[in-house]
């Protein structure tokens, strides 16, 4: 037990076509406070699954098991709640909003979780004033802003808008599903920054990742390896190297053993 | 206080659960009695004090509409209008007609105060009383008509110095009797369809605009309508008239109180445009819709038209419907001036039993004359949708062009979108293009929003504002704030 995010026994299935596919099967974790924890794993064994029930979507049904978050039943909590408590998911494919104004959707989003956390709601002035300041560190064009959320962006664009509502909704706890993914290595270290500049004895992060090298830059505490919905190994920042230069062979191997 | 703010703090205040303009005022009424005949166009023509002409006007419309049935191509059912059930005529007991504010009964006054309509011109001199962090914004007229009659006219002072004439339509057949004799009937003949021949036979009231050559409106004019009284119909006239080189911005929007019963609403609208002059045209339809079983609620069966007479004419529709129980509503656009432009924007939002069948017609009768349509279909609960729209390019029409878009969104999968466009090409040199796209909101989009700290009405709101956005940023900014409000009222309650 953490205090912080204590997961255990998780099992979640969906529904694909009348079919119930379980894809949790038992998931244990936890992630004190201040701490940046990573997860690996092949293809398919569940780690976006994970992120979403963290993150509440209704189409998992949660089987058994707890999520506890900085003493709050997690699972007894709405989407919204969830980020008004602090949990922000980068996700793994950002999804478009047609018609609707980047700024003016960040701005509503901020003003929301505000609201939720008793904090006064920022002006248009303010608002925009901070958004610009962020979207420079994260060198975004400055037209991003202007344009609809997502809509017509680059797959590298896109993450950097991620980072950049990761940024301004100033989370306690963040989950970035592959946000490595589809950068250019510059914008890797961009991103990576913008991580690091958030880390403090007050945020924590669960960082999905295939490479290697975004835990370069983003030294982890810990690095978990998630297959067929378990976490089935767990280790320090080398495990990285170890896992880039083997696979995951002898991991499962172990596990299937065991 | 801005329209905007003040409306939604009235709409706050109020506390009215579902639809939140259905408070009653209660004010001493004149009442004609119920039934339709050729006395009670004697006796409404009377009380106005009209002209001969006026009345045989009437009289022919009255004869014409006995001759026809109601239409019922339209995708819209209801059980069958008693029109002799109605009363064709009803005016706060004041004699018409008030000069100033002073002499509008205090009642009314609060009644539009409630409704957020800033009839006060003192509060709403720019750059005056504005609180902090409001910018300075021109002033709007506005010609407010409470069941048949106009009560009030702002800024008309203001506006007769730059040469506008703004006033309600009977006013103006006493005063400019030459004009309304002119324009009247010119652009919806009294026989024109079941409606408009009712609404020749018995209009009321409504608006009156004028801009002569060369003047460009100083200010928006804006009418906004209100049905009070029960079991009656309201049939607005409103006729602006645009010569050349002039332009205009109009406003129009609508409310009701809550009633059990259906009430009967059948305005015409004519617009003319000559040589250079432009008239944008916008309306916010919030009519009460009826409850979320579908009992009571409007019926709003309206004749608007527009004419570009004049070489390079352009009439713009802007239109947000959320309200009435039925819709039937088809904005037009005559193209005979040499490249002459229409143009249609619409959103239309049906939410639990409403029904809406409504789109545009754009006649290119003119050569090298151009038309756009962008119509934005939203559904939810158990409502059902048509957009209908008429291209018709006539033989001389060379060089003419249509771009047509049609988006249905769904919420939910109880209700119905259908797009019904009608194309009649007769000339081969003539560009006509159409698309047409369905949608849900996507789980995806909702969890995305939510995820960000969104409640799911708010996503809702925002998701359904994106999708609109094509439309809403064409009304003038007063409005648009409004209509995004509106749109979300409008859906609460839709998802989950
Ligand atoms: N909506 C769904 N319908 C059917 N199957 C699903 C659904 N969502 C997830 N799955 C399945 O659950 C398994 C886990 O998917 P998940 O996306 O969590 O994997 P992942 O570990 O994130 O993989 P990757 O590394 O490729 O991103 C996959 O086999 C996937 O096909
Ligand atoms: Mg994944």
């Amino acid at each position: 037990m953490t205090q912080f995010l204590d997961i255990s026994g998780l099992c979640a299935r969906i529904d694909a076509d009348g079919q119930e596919k379980e894809i949790l099967k038992g998931v244990d974790l936890s992630i004190p406070p201040g701490e940046v924890h990573a997860i690996m794993g092949p293809n398919g064994s569940g780690k976006s699954t994970l992120s979403y029930v963290l993150a509440g979507r209704e189409d998992y049904e949660v089987t058994a098991g707890s999520v506890t978050f900085q003493g709050q039943d997690l699972l007894g909590m709405e989407p919204e709640e969830r980020a008004a408590a602090g949990l922000f998911l980068a996700f793994q494919s950002p999804i478009e909003l047609p018609g609707v104004n980047n700024a003016n959707f960040l701005r509503t989003a901020v003003n929301a979780v505000r609201r939720a956390r008793g904090q006064d709601e920022l002006d248009a002035v303010a608002f925009l004033k901070t958004a610009r300041a962020a979207a420079k560190d994260l060198s975004m064009a400055p037209d991003m802003l202007k344009r609809n959320v997502n809509v017509g962006f680059s797959g590298g664009e896109k993450k950097r808008n991620e980072v950049l509502q990761m940024t301004l909704l100033e989370p306690s706890f963040a989950i970035l599903d592959e946000t490595d993914s589809g950068l250019d290595v510059d914008a890797l270290r961009i991103v990576a920054e913008g991580v690091n500049r958030l880390r403090s004895p007050s945020f924590s992060a669960l960082v999905i990742t295939h490479h290697q090298r975004l835990l370069d830059y983003l030294v982890p505490d810990r690095i978990h390896v998630m297959a067929q919905g378990r976490i089935i190994h767990s280790g320090g920042p080398e495990l990285a190297q170890q896992i880039d230069r083997e696979g995951y062979t002898r991991f499962l191997a172990e596990a299937a053993a065991a | 206080m801005p329209a905007v703010t003040e409306t939604r703090e009235a709409v706050e205040k109020l506390g009215q659960s579902s639809y939140k303009w259905g408070f009653e005022t209660d004010i001493d009424m004149d009442v004609a009695p119920k039934g339709l005949n050729e006395d009670t166009i004697r006796l409404i023509s009377a009380r106005k004090e009209e002209p001969e002409w006026l009345l045989e006007w009437r009289l022919a419309a009255y004869r014409s509409w006995l001759t026809m049935k109601e239409p019922t191509w339209a995708k819209v059912s209801h059980p069958p209008i008693d029109y002799q059930d109605l009363h064709y005529y009803a005016a706060p007991k004041k004699k018409p007609g008030p000069k100033s504010l002073e002499e509008v009964d205090p009642e009314l006054l609060r009644t539009y105060e409630k409704l957020g309509i800033p009839l006060h011109e003192q509060a709403m001199l720019a750059g005056v009383e504005l609180p902090e962090g409001e910018t300075a914004r021109p002033p709007i007229a506005i010609d407010a008509v409470f069941d048949s009659v106009s009560v009030v006219t702002t800024f008309r002072k203001t506006l007769e110095e730059a040469g506008v004439i703004f006033c309600p339509i009977s006013e103006a057949v006493r005063d400019y009797p030459d004009l309304v004799r002119q324009y009247l009937g010119s652009v919806v003949p009294v026989g024109d369809n079941f409606y408009a021949a009712l609404n020749s036979a018995v209009f009321t009231d409504g608006s009156f605009v004028f801009v002569p050559k060369g003047v460009r409106c100083p200010m928006e004019l804006s009418t906004y309508f209100r049905i009070n009284a029960k079991n009656t119909g309201q049939f607005e006239r409103t006729l602006i008239v645009v010569e050349d080189g002039a332009s205009v911005s109009y406003l129009e929007g609508c409310t009701a109180p809550m009633r059990d019963e259906n009430q009967l609403h059948a305005a015409v609208v004519e617009l003319v445009a000559m040589e250079d002059a432009s008239i944008k045209y916008s309306t916010v339809q919030n009519w009460y819709p009826g409850d979320e079983n579908g009992r009571g609620g409007i019926y709003n069966f309206v004749t608007k038209r527009g004419a570009c007479r004049g070489a390079r004419s352009k009439i713009s529709w802007t239109q947000v419907e959320t309200g009435s129980a039925i819709t039937w509503k088809y904005p037009s656009c005559i193209l005979q001036g040499e490249g002459s432009v229409g143009e249609f924007y619409s959103v239309a939002v049906t939410n639990n039993h409403q029904q809406a069948d409504t789109g545009t017609k754009m006649i290119h009768i003119g050569r090298n004359t151009r038309s756009t349509i962008i119509a934005k279909t939203i559904s939810a609960g158990h409502s059902d949708s048509t957009y209908r729209g008429l291209v018709r390019v006539q033989p001389k029409a060379s060089g003419a062009r249509n771009f047509t878009q049609c988006d249905s969104l769904l919420i939910g999968d109880q209700c119905g979108a259908h797009t019904v466009p009608y194309i009649e090409n007769r000339n081969m040199g003539a560009r006509i293009e159409h698309e047409a796209t369905t949608s849900k909101i996507s789980e995806d989009q909702l969890f995305y929003c939510r995820q960000r700290g969104l409640s799911e009405e708010d996503a809702v709101g925002l998701i359904v504002n994106g999708f609109c956005r094509d439309v809403l940023k064409e009304l003038p900014m007063e409005f648009a704030v409004e209509a995004q409000k509106l749109l979300q009222i409008s859906l609460e309650g839709s998802v989950g």
